[in-house]
């Protein structure tokens, strides 16, 4: 068997909008699935996450590049000859069929006995833990059933790769992280690929082995989750990945690894880098809100003057927004670790930020 | 008063029904009535009945046996009529065939178009609707006369060297009928079309259907109501068509329809086209009930 379970190749895709225009959905996208793993397309609406999916399961061709699963290029299988199945956003659960017939239509288009069937149907049903519902119809489940039943009628195919189409879109959020659980669980288990869309940065967090940061047909970013979201590559990675604080400013200088930035009216900072920068470039330095901290000294690291324009309480974190005297603002989130709630500074107050040499990131792009 | 009104849930509600309802009493229930009053009696001098009446169910023999009308000659069919009831059915389910077959595939096209495109598509298709039947109808003879818009243009391309026979036979009244109730079949199917999630087509792709397995296991039994109200509409109406069998058929082409207005006309026979009115009812109501204690729940549920 091929090393990827899912190749793309150069792929592009277009579309002709209706104004007569041309678009590229999927922009010249290269990317390499591994064989077992739980990989995320993330990126919002319209950055061709989907299309990409839609590729891979055969329901859009590409208007050039190359699709391979195990290996094998896929341009001339039609959808129903691919080795995957897919879990749609809405279901897609066939509404004049029983819960057995949804479930056991992939099987019964092998040509598979009525007898096996049946029984695999309920090995199915067990499996994502909704035994006993043969009978029922789509429209008597409740969403998160409804969405098992989905799951369950794509893997009961056993197919090389699954796709998953945002299938927990629909959901409430706590039958969400419930869900999110349970597929990564299942995943291990069943030990097939998963390709997994959503726009919900948490969730491909989460769930996924590996990230694939999309942003207007283009893979701007592809990685393990704390890569993404630690060492993110752009500023559009950087902002859509969880919270972000940039910070612009201008290179004075550079000491080995250490780069001296200056913020305009704000003072110099100090971070690490293994790029090299040229005197004067114009750069965007993001650090996370949990790496900055309020009042607390650090004797190597960067320590700003500003001042608190509001304190956010959100239970597991308290939020402060500070202003530096050169207008930037930054956002410090402050966990809540003592029993007894404490606010470190009330709005008005002079704070000193202080953060490390290592936790932002310089960013040209 | 007004406040009494108001209050009144039922007699808002008996307001607003009682004129619809007064209407279909009057002048649909009554002279039904009054069909099957004369259909029970014997035909008076000029055509009419006798007054006073004299009841028989001379005209329902009649229709079972031709020969036992009082005009009968020796070599008369004693199943004439019943032949000719056969016929117009037969033709009924050839015209609702086509209009389903060609319906469908269209319905199906002009849902796949953009809104501005299919609302375009539809007022086309209903634009006919607009023109007088009758006059839409003397159209199509022209274009299938003998020296006709087709023989015309088939002989100028040299296809043909003898103008093809296309009107007055059977041809020419099925063709008509098609013509005229497609659209009746199309506006039916194409809602349940319209409705249609598209991406059950693609999840039976996915679960390895080919193109024509998800069409018979998903798409059909879920646009189902349609054709099944499609088939109605076309079906019942057709077995009673008059004018245009007349037209298109010269006379030549009998259907239940043309008998039943020969006898209100130059027959002069009302009981015997009343009873004749009735049959076909009966026919219709047995044919409907039939095909839908046969179908599945779901398009029962439709309907």
């Amino acid at each position: 068997m091929a090393e990827f379970a899912v190749e793309m190749q150069d792929v592009l895709k277009q579309f002709i909008t209706p104004e007569g225009g041309i678009l590229s959905a999927v922009n010249h996208v290269t990317m390499q699935i591994k064989d077992g793993e739980f990989f995320s397309l993330l990126g919002p609406s319209g950055c061709g996450k989907t299309t990409s999916l839609r590729m891979i399961a055969g329901f859009e061709l590409p208007t050039d590049g190359k699709i391979l699963i195990h290996g094998k290029e896929m341009s001339q299988v039609p959808a129903f000859q691919r080795p995957v199945n897919t879990v749609f956003q809405q279901y897609a659960l066939f509404p004049h069929m029983t819960v057995e017939q949804n479930i056991g239509f992939g099987l019964e288009m092998k040509g598979v006995s009525r007898a096996e069937r049946s029984m695999r149907v309920s090995e199915a049903l067990e499996m994502v833990r909704l035994p006993g519902m043969e009978m029922r119809r789509p429209k008597q489940l409740s969403g998160g059933q409804q969405q098992r039943i989905a799951l369950a009628r794509a893997l009961i195919n056993k197919p090389e790769v699954l796709l998953l189409d945002e299938p927990l879109g629909a959901l409430d959020l706590k039958l969400r992280k419930e869900m999110q659980l349970e597929l990564k669980t299942l995943q291990r288990e069943v030990g097939i690929t998963f390709i997994y869309v959503t726009h919900d940065q948490e969730e491909a967090l989460t769930m996924s082995d590996r990230i694939a940061v999309m942003s207007k047909g283009v893979a701007l970013q592809i990685g393990k989750p704390e890569e993404i979201y630690e060492r993110p590559a752009s500023k559009f990675v950087a902002d859509f990945i969880g919270e972000t604080n940039f910070l612009d400013g201008v290179v004075k200088g550079q000491n080995n690894s250490i780069v001296e930035i200056e913020l305009t009216g704000t003072g110099m900072i100090y971070v690490e880098s293994s790029r090299t920068f040229t005197n004067g470039q114009r750069v965007a330095v993001a650090v996370r809100p949990e790496k900055l901290r309020l009042n607390f000294d650090t004797k190597d690291g960067n320590n700003l003057k500003g001042r608190v324009e509001e304190v956010i309480y959100i239970g597991t974190d308290t939020h402060y927004g500070v202003r530096f005297a050169g207008g930037q603002k930054v956002r410090v989130r402050e966990q809540n670790v003592n029993q007894e709630y404490y606010q470190l500074s009330n709005p008005g107050d002079e704070v000193t930020i202080s953060f490390t040499q290592i936790s932002p990131r310089i960013l040209t792009e | 008063m007004l406040k009494f009104f108001r209050r009144n849930k039922g007699l808002q509600l008996f307001s607003l029904i009682s004129p619809g309802a007064l209407w279909i009493l009057l002048f649909f229930n009554l002279p039904l009535l009054i069909v099957l009053f004369i259909s029970f009696v014997e035909r008076g001098r000029a055509g009419s009945i006798k007054i006073p009446p004299v009841y028989t169910i001379e005209n329902y023999r009649q229709l079972f046996n031709a020969c036992a009308s009082q005009f009968a000659g020796p070599e008369c069919d004693p199943l004439l009529y019943i032949g000719i009831f056969g016929h117009s059915v037969r033709i009924a389910l050839v015209v609702t065939f086509w209009c389903i077959i060609l319906g469908y595939p269209l319905s199906y096209f002009i849902s796949r178009q953009r809104q501005i495109w299919r609302d375009t598509l539809m007022v086309l298709v209903i634009i006919p609707f607009w023109t007088n039947f009758l006059v839409r109808t003397y159209a199509l003879k022209q274009v299938l006369a003998t020296e006709g818009l087709l023989n015309s243009f088939l002989m100028g391309l040299h296809l043909i060297n003898q103008p093809l026979d296309l009107l007055f036979n059977e041809f020419a009244v099925v063709v008509g009928l098609v013509y005229g109730y497609l659209p009746f079949a199309i506006l039916p199917m194409y809602a349940s079309i319209e409705k249609f999630d598209h991406t059950l087509m693609e999840a039976a792709a996915d679960l390895g259907a080919s193109p024509r397995q998800a069409f018979l296991r998903v798409m059909l039994p879920m646009t189902l109501p349609g054709v099944v109200a499609a088939l109605v509409l076309v079906f019942v109406p057709v077995v009673g068509a008059f004018i245009t069998p007349d037209i298109m058929g010269g006379g030549k082409i009998e259907m239940i329809g043309t008998l039943i207005n020969r006898q209100f006309g130059v027959s002069r026979n009302w009981p015997f086209g009343s009873a004749m009115s009735l049959m076909l009812m009966l026919l219709v109501l047995i044919g409907v009930i039939a095909y839908f204690r046969s179908s599945s729940e779901e398009t029962r549920r439709a309907m």
